[in-house]
């Protein structure tokens, strides 16, 4: 695939199982955020082909089945949490109700009638990851969804993550955190474009005979 | 498309106005004060200000709603919203009827409150109908939007964007034959004119305040119009990607 003149995910071939959570890290720059944009059917994809849900990625069937949440939140800044999220809800056909439902989701409730750009970074980003709740997607592709948020509300979106997945929804989330890595159910480290490894964290660990998944994605890397 | 999104749309842009009441109080504030600007410097000439003030009510509109859109949809395209949108099962058309109808609205009450200003206290004398006026200018005020929605995509910073004004707005103001009547201008300006869509506007203002026609002619203009809008927003529409590199 290309992006600009680089070239970039040369032959990435790679599979996402239902009702799990999948972190995909990698640090910054290592391709993350195109192969998410290319499972979500944004993305030019050169080549090759992405398939979402029996679906060709971003098929108009899929629009209401995926969930994105981009790594810079992508809301109107000159409307209030519950404006921006009952013009989507809308958008998406969502019933009214799912509006007060997703702001408690994210835990945003004091904040609901504030305008978007008055929010802390962390806040705005969780407008955007209800955003993408709102409709109750199957499959749900969040960009760093946890950048600067606090520990307590970072545990407990990993919690409600984990809840989404027992309810049998998808959900892949980027992170170029390490200990983000052991609170998932698959893990796919990516390195400069390319896959170094896609196994549950325990595999990896057995792999690599490495004490934790830093060590274990170093012993990877180096050996790529 | 989808009547409801459409709404929803239109709802959210006049939404997102009413948080921003500087720029709303500019949009109203503004097509009035320059048309009193213009009845004082042509204090000496007041023929000059009878030919060009019913005719400019009607033309605020497509300045005021090119600038607001062509800002409104670069944020659009650099924020994300647009990109997540065009995730989500929106039509096109639901986004770019949902910016028509809102700023339609905006546009209609803004050439009202210049209206009153224009023929109820500067003296102001229309032949034709206000309402007339007031529909050309709605009518504008749509071009004015389609024209920014489509050259929105050619800007990646809003300083860009403002420069897009003088670049394309002043030229038609130019060569639309307000300042001096078309014939009168070099011949290829006034070959130029013809293929420009503001003319078009201001001779069905014209006609209407000076002649006070509302007949055929008016309308052979406003279709004009009609397809000059078709066209931008089908423009407009082809840049507004789902999938970008």
């Amino acid at each position: 695939m290309r992006r600009g003149d680089a070239l970039v995910l040369p032959g990435v071939t790679l599979d996402i199982h239902p009702g799990t959570v999948t972190g995909l890290l990698g640090p910054s720059g290592s391709g993350k955020t195109t192969l998410l944009r290319s499972i979500v059917g944004v993305q030019i994809v050169a080549a090759g082909s992405v398939t979402v849900l029996g679906l060709a990625a971003g098929a108009p069937g899929l629009r209401r089945r995926v969930g994105y949440v981009t790594q810079e939140p992508s809301v109107y800044g000159d409307m209030s949490v519950r404006e921006n999220l009952r013009y989507f809800a809308r958008i998406l056909g969502a019933p009214p109700s799912r509006i007060d439902e997703a702001i408690d989701e994210v835990d945003l409730r004091a904040q609901a009638d504030q305008l978007a750009r008055t929010l802390s970074g962390g806040e705005r980003s969780r407008v955007s990851l209800a955003t993408a709740l709102l409709g109750r997607p199957e499959l749900l592709v969040l960009d760093e969804p946890t950048v600067g948020l606090d520990p307590v509300l970072r545990r407990d979106l990993w919690t409600m993550f984990h809840q989404l997945a027992e309810a049998g929804r998808t959900l892949l989330v980027s992170s170029h955190v390490m200990d983000e890595a052991e609170r998932c159910d698959e893990l796919v480290l990516m390195r400069e474009g390319l896959i170094v490894a896609a196994a549950p964290p325990g595999e990896l660990l057995a792999r690599t005979g490495a004490a934790d998944l830093e060590d274990a994605f170093l012993a990877l890397a180096e050996a790529t | 498309m989808s009547a409801a999104r459409t709404l929803a749309t239109a709802e959210r842009v006049l939404r997102q106005l009413r948080h921003d009441r500087r720029t709303l109080a500019l949009v109203f504030v503004v097509p009035p004060f320059l048309l009193t600007l213009f009845r004082y410097v042509f204090d000496g000439q007041p023929e000059t200000f009878d030919r060009v003030g019913g005719p400019l009510v009607g033309i605020f509109p497509f300045t005021s709603m090119f600038l607001v859109t062509s800002i409104a949809m670069l944020r659009e395209r650099t924020s994300g919203t647009l990109e997540r949108l065009m995730s989500m099962p929106i039509a096109k058309g639901d986004l770019l009827g949902g910016y028509g109808l809102a700023f339609a609205g905006v546009a209609a009450v803004q050439a009202s409150i210049t209206s009153v200003v224009a023929f109820g206290m500067l003296g102001l004398d229309t032949e034709g109908p206000v309402w007339a006026v007031v529909l050309i200018a709605v009518a504008n005020a749509l071009l004015g939007m389609a024209l920014g929605l489509f050259l929105s995509a050619f800007a990646t910073t809003e300083f860009q964007a403002v420069q897009f004004l003088p670049a394309v707005v002043i030229p038609q103001i130019l060569l639309c034959g307000l300042l001096v009547p078309r014939e009168e201008m070099a011949e290829p300006l006034e070959w130029l004119s013809n293929l420009l869509p503001l003319t078009y506007a201001y001779d069905a203002l014209e006609q209407v305040t000076a002649v006070g026609e509302t007949d055929g002619d008016v309308w052979f203009d406003v279709g004009i119009m009609a397809g000059c809008i078709l066209l931008a927003l089908a423009l407009g529409s082809a840049t507004l990607r789902r999938r970008t590199p």
